[in-house]
């Protein structure tokens, strides 16, 4: 019996060791340890046993039932991890096929350039203001001081929608300086995007519609030193905190002093290239005090209150920003132009 | 403003200060430099020389070999293929290594064996012209019977073997040339010779034509006595190849061999041109720069008064003025010349002029040019015999009265057009340009300087009304200094002197038709520091100021007559800004908050629609808000539409921009096409932009609102996905109760695929498939999608913060259900009635089919719903929701004849 027993445990323990799959095994183990199993067969004959026998030969029985168990236990745990192997391998993708397009719109590049511009000043504590865009000549033109046979008031400048020259298509969005402090009075900080208008024909660098941002702060003690701190403060978070820039005397009739703000050429570093036009520098925007007669024309005291105001033209700077060499793509509106940003 | 560095030296000495050091600090201080040009960069290494020794090519018909003297020990050989050229004669030589002008490089070689060290240079080799340049200069070629070339070598119109004496037609006869010598006056003498009949004669002649060379044979006009040019024999160019009015500039300049050719023209200058602000006409001349290259560099200024000689007599004897309108004309100043000697200005002010962008013409006409670019102040010669009755009359034009001015063109004159005009009629539009009637030319013997303070405006309607912006206008129309007048006419009048030019009658017609008050402005510097935020001491402010001209008397600041710009304390804060340096003013950023701040509330919304937009995956676009009003066709909308009511441009760029948009459509429309013409395969676009309806409050201004645009082509478009991505944005901003309803009526849109989108009872706009008939009139053969929503109608309709409900405790019980009603029965009425019809346990309905076929009755449809029951706050049992079920289903039935299939 007890040869039996030790060659139904070598053989279960081969056995079990060669099986492949989880059907296999459980094929053995009814076949050893199954109540027609083997091993119940040899138990099966205990009763034939003398007293003394009977114990050792139950023992060993105990144990060949215990480590065949175990083997199976062993060899499922193999089988699984084989199986699970196995899965994985077939389940395994090339991972360069291209992902599952999820289709998102753009916005417009002119005006990711202008959003820029906004969170900056909104940050600096501006508001941002919107304004009409068919405006009154007096707002547009007369109460920001521009003289009345100044030539931008011409009719080859600009577009008008009354024989008396009195409603127009603003030419900038300096209006809104007026129309703001008129609204919401002095101490003022704000912006004012918008489109304006000029009797400009399409090409490259001109359209007859284009976007600027004005810019506005009065309050008492407001000086040229804080228009170029604050000018400045912008253009080194736009342009990077390294940003050369310079101030030049300018004009403009509803500034006084007046000057335009360049910044030094980013191509040539100030030496001078094509970019630049050999200059060095490229102008980005036009500022000045406020003009103590707009002041006036907004029923601000000058005496008591001053300002400065700036603007720039947003085409330039997106044109700039995302090296557009064309500005007619920005009215375009291609696709394939649009889905580039 | 072209402005000449050696013109700027004699007013103010700035040493050695580079070109690059100049632009920097004069467009620091406030005079922008555009460009410099340094005139002798393109022309370098080519001298005067002179011709020593001319001998003909041994292996050329037509090429010349000369040995010239260009102040080196021995002679220089040069081949040239010219021919106006003669021993003797000064010419410019482009030595072995030079650069001309566009580039060009000159290298020795050799021509035919014959080694040459360069070459000779024509005027326009050397970027000049005859004309406006140097007019003793213009070649007059004869046309040489040596030279004769027939056009059809079978038809010779002249013999190859003619002879002197032969006859060529009429009295024109060969003849020899047996010498040539030059003349004083430019001219040359001939001796020809030639056999007659009756034996040999010989003539001496004078000739202007200077390519003729002893041994020529050339053709003799025995009548006129006269050497024929390629014109008197009527021939054409290609006959005579060599005679040609090209050839190289014979100098006749004030210099000797070896002389720098760039110094003889006077391109030894740099050329600064200056981007000059309207309210500086004063920075429009040589002085007026130097005044501020003074200030800027702290150098004097050497201003200079002009003196005059005179020859006696009396202006006033001769001319009488008288200026209607003061306003128009608030000043004339005029003096008079006589015993004129028009002829070419000295080489030193045709350099200058030139140098400063203007055309040598005569020394009349070049003085006035000249006193305009030193003083700012245009200037205009009258010829005097040509002025009737001896009276300048500055008025306005009469009804009908035109002019031909000085540049041909006959102009019809208008009444606000101010003129200068003689008794009877204008002989020049004032400020803008002179009349042929009195123009300067060759017989010209008295001359009246005019110098005169124009209205700006005045002059800038007139010339653009005329379109002839001149030199003179553009300076004008900026607003002159009324007290330039005399000190630019007494300019002139010396110039003529030092030029012999003519001889100057004593005394000065000056009308002065209306004053000019001085302006006088406080000093005062705490302001001008508090304005500026600087710290400037007084004594610098007064520097300044006084070296700008302005007059200081305590604390009065007297602005000069030529600073019509300075008027207020804001003014002196530029002068003084402007010279201290504004990059040396500090940066510093203003204290204080604003109450309000950050976004508004509609331009958070506007933020949110954007990226709601580009979340259903529409890009962002930018158009024009002035459209074509064809474009109202295009989209069908009806003659009698109040969308037609456009706001109009009066001057549009043209028709395609002429008027203000009231509806966004056709701005949409036209990108679509644009990117379906692209061959674009889908396009998905929005657009938040503006249209334009006139207010009725009599401001003349407009309501603007914001229209929302949604449009899409594509493989993947149909009408629900473009409602999806109405829905999304809808949904985005939480606009709740929205209703769908089929618009049969819009004439731009497809009557069985077009809603109208409602919140309640407000209108939010339209969505649905482009017409095909309108698609059609954009040439699109594809199905377009479009949408409008009034961005004004979804502010006031989005949602509040949303409330959190409980998410629920017990499970949900789900029902098919599938009935079978009229086809015309619209799903939202099914899913309205599902919803009313349920007792409180309906938490949800998702429509999953609809189906139209086998089985269902002609005119008939089968919906099929999945219905979501649920209770808070138990289990549901089946009883409890097949009841809600149940009671569905009979108001289905009772209100829409839906009946469970």
């Amino acid at each position: 019996m007890k040869e039996q027993l030790e060659a139904i445990r070598k053989s279960a323990l081969e056995s079990i060791a060669g099986t492949r799959g989880a059907a296999d095994l459980e094929a053995l183990r009814v076949k050893y340890l199954g109540k027609k199993g083997e091993l119940t067969a040899v138990l099966k004959q205990m009763g034939s046993l003398s007293a003394e026998l009977r114990p050792v030969m139950g023992q060993m029985a105990n144990e060949v039932r215990a480590s065949v168990e175990k083997a199976i236990e062993a060899q499922s745990a193999i089988l699984a991890e084989k199986a699970m192997e196995a899965r994985l391998k077939l389940e395994t993708v090339d991972v360069s096929i291209p992902g599952k397009a999820v289709e998102i719109g753009h916005k417009h590049p002119m005006y990711t350039a202008l959003d820029d511009f906004k969170q900056i000043f909104l940050d600096m504590g501006f508001e941002i203001f919107d304004g009409p865009e068919i405006e009154q000549e007096d707002y547009n033109f007369t109460k920001l001081n521009t003289p009345a046979d100044h030539p931008a008031r011409e009719w080859s400048d600009t577009f008008y929608l009354t024989e008396d020259s009195s409603i127009l298509l603003r030419t900038q969005t300096s209006p809104m300086q007026i129309r703001a402090i008129e609204e919401h009075g002095v101490p003022i900080r704000m912006i004012s995007p918008g489109r304006v208008y000029r009797k400009d024909e399409v090409d490259a660098t001109h359209s007859p519609m284009f976007h600027q941002i004005e810019g506005l702060v009065v309050d008492k003690g407001i000086t040229m030193a804080d228009l170029k701190g604050t000018l400045n403060a912008v253009v080194r978070e736009i342009y990077g905190p390294a940003t050369q820039t310079r101030f030049r005397p300018h004009h403009f009739p509803f500034t006084e002093p007046s000057c335009e703000m360049d910044i030094q050429c980013h191509k040539c570093g100030g030496k001078g290239c094509p970019t630049c036009k050999g200059e060095g520098w490229i102008e980005v925007l036009g500022a000045g005090m406020v003009h103590p007669k707009v002041l006036r024309n907004c029923g601000v005291d000058p005496d008591e209150y001053s300002g400065f105001a700036f603007g720039f033209g947003l085409e330039r700077m997106a044109m700039g920003q995302f090296k557009i060499s064309d500005l007619r793509l920005i009215f375009e509106n291609d696709i394939r132009f649009l889905e580039q940003f | 403003m072209k402005l000449s560095r050696k013109w700027l030296n004699e007013f103010v000495d700035i040493g050695s200060v580079s070109d690059r050091e100049f632009a920097e600090a004069m467009t620091l201080s406030g005079s922008k430099v555009e460009v410099t040009e340094v005139l002798n960069e393109s022309l370098k290494n080519v001298v005067a020389g002179r011709i020593v020794k001319m001998e003909k090519h041994p292996d050329s018909d037509h090429m010349w070999i000369c040995q010239l003297d260009i102040g080196e020990a021995e002679p220089t050989q040069i081949v040239t293929g010219a021919w106006n050229i003669h021993e003797g004669d000064m010419v410019p030589v482009a030595k072995h290594k030079s650069l001309l002008p566009g580039g060009k490089k000159i290298e020795k070689g050799k021509l035919r064996g014959v080694a040459s060290n360069g070459m000779l240079c024509s005027l326009k080799e050397l970027g000049l012209t005859a004309e406006h340049d140097y007019p003793y200069a213009v070649i007059i070629p004869a046309a040489l019977l040596n030279d004769y070339k027939p056009l059809d070598p079978a038809k010779p119109s002249i013999p190859a073997d003619i002879q002197p004496g032969h006859k060529i037609f009429g009295r024109v006869v060969a003849a020899r040339v047996g010498g040539v010598t030059p003349l004083e006056n430019g001219q040359w003498l001939c001796n020809l010779s030639w056999v007659k009949e009756s034996g040999p004669d010989a003539v001496v002649i004078q000739t202007s034509c200077c390519n003729i060379h002893t041994g020529d044979l050339v053709a003799y006009n025995t009548t006129a006595q006269t050497i024929c040019t390629l014109a008197d024999l009527h021939a054409k160019p290609a006959e005579f190849p060599h005679c040609i009015d090209d050839g190289i500039w014979v100098m006749h300049e004030d210099c000797k061999p070896g002389d720098d050719i760039a110094a003889v023209i006077g391109a030894d200058d740099h050329v600064v041109e200056f981007e000059i602000t309207p309210n500086r006409p004063d920075c429009l001349s040589v002085i007026g720069l130097a005044r501020e290259a003074a200030v800027t560099f702290n150098k004097p200024l050497a201003l200079h008064t002009p003196e005059i000689k005179g020859c006696g007599g009396s202006i006033a004897d001769l001319v009488d003025i008288e200026i209607e309108d003061p306003e128009l004309c608030p000043r004339y100043t005029a003096r008079m010349v006589k015993n004129v000697k028009i002829q070419p200005s000295p080489a030193w002010m045709r350099e200058r002029l030139r140098n400063s962008g203007v055309r040598p013409i005569n020394n009349i006409v070049d003085i006035t040019n000249y006193v305009m670019l030193e003083y700012g102040q245009p200037m205009h010669a009258f010829d005097f015999s040509c002025v009737d009755g001896g009276r300048i009359i500055v008025r306005t034009a009469r009804e009908g009265e035109a002019i031909q001015t000085l540049d041909g063109n006959e102009r019809k004159l208008t009444t606000n057009m101010l003129c200068i005009c003689d008794e009877d009629k204008p002989v020049c539009v004032a400020g803008v340009m002179g009349g042929a009637n009195s123009e300067i030319i060759g017989d010209t013997a008295m001359v009246l300087f005019e110098s005169a303070n124009f209205n700006g405006a005045s002059v800038r309607r007139t010339a653009q009304a005329l379109n002839m912006r001149t030199e003179a206008s553009a300076r004008y129309e900026k607003g002159l200094d009324p007290m330039n007048t005399l000190k630019a006419v007494q300019r002139a009048c010396e110039l003529v002197e030092l030029l012999g030019a003519g001889e100057v009658v004593d005394g000065v017609m000056d009308v002065i038709a209306k004053d000019a008050w001085p302006v006088t402005v406080k000093l005062e510097p705490e302001k001008i520091n508090g304005l500026l935020g600087t710290d400037v001491p007084e004594s610098e402010m007064r520097r300044i100021l006084t070296d700008l001209g302005f007059g200081l008397e305590g604390d009065d600041i007297h602005v000069p007559s030529w600073r019509g710009d300075v008027e207020h304390y804001s003014d002196i804060a530029e002068e003084v800004a402007r010279f201290y340096g504004y990059n040396n003013i500090p940066d510093t950023l203003s204290s204080g908050m604003n109450q309000r701040r950050g976004y508004s509330p509609v331009q958070k919304v506007e933020n949110a629609v954007g990226a709601l937009c580009r979340g259903a995956g529409y890009n962002e676009i930018i158009t024009y808000s002035f459209i074509s009003p064809a474009y109202y066709d295009k989209i069908d909308l009806p003659a009698g539409s109040p969308l037609r009511d456009s706001l109009k441009i009066l001057n549009p760029l043209g028709e395609d921009t002429s008027i203000m948009r009231t509806t966004t459509l056709p701005s949409m429309l036209e990108i679509l096409t644009r990117n379906y013409n692209y061959r674009n395969k889908a396009a998905k676009l929005y657009e938040l932009g503006r249209t334009y309806f006139a207010k009725n409050d009599g401001s003349g201004m407009a309501d603007e609102p914001k229209i929302l645009s949604l449009g899409a082509y594509g493989p993947d478009m149909d009408f629900f996905t473009l409602k999806g991505a109405v829905e999304t944005v809808l949904n985005g901003l939480r606009i709740t109760g929205v209703r769908y309803v089929a618009e049969r009526e819009n004439p731009s849109y497809h009557p069985g695929r077009c809603a109208k989108v409602w919140c309640g009872s407000t209108l939010l706009g339209v969505l649905g498939q482009i017409h095909p008939h309108v698609a059609a009139n954009y040439g699109v053969d594809a199905e377009l999608y479009a949408a409008e929503l009034r961005f004004d109608a979804l502010y006031v309709s989005v949602g509040g913060t949303p409330v959190y409900h409980p998410l629920p405790k017990f499970p949900a019980v789900t029902r098919d259900i599938a009935v079978v009603c009229d086809a015309a029965v619209p799903v939202a009425d099914l899913e309205d009635c599902i919803r009313r019809g349920a007792k409180g346990l309906l938490k949800g309905v998702a429509l999953f089919d609809i189906y139209t076929g086998a089985g269902i009755p002609e005119g008939k449809k089968s919906v099929a719903f999945n219905l979501t029951l649920r209770a808070d706050d138990r289990n549901l049992t089946a009883d409890e929701a097949d009841a809600d079920v149940r009671s569905i289903l009979d108001l289905l039935k009772s209100e829409l004849n839906a009946v469970l299939r």
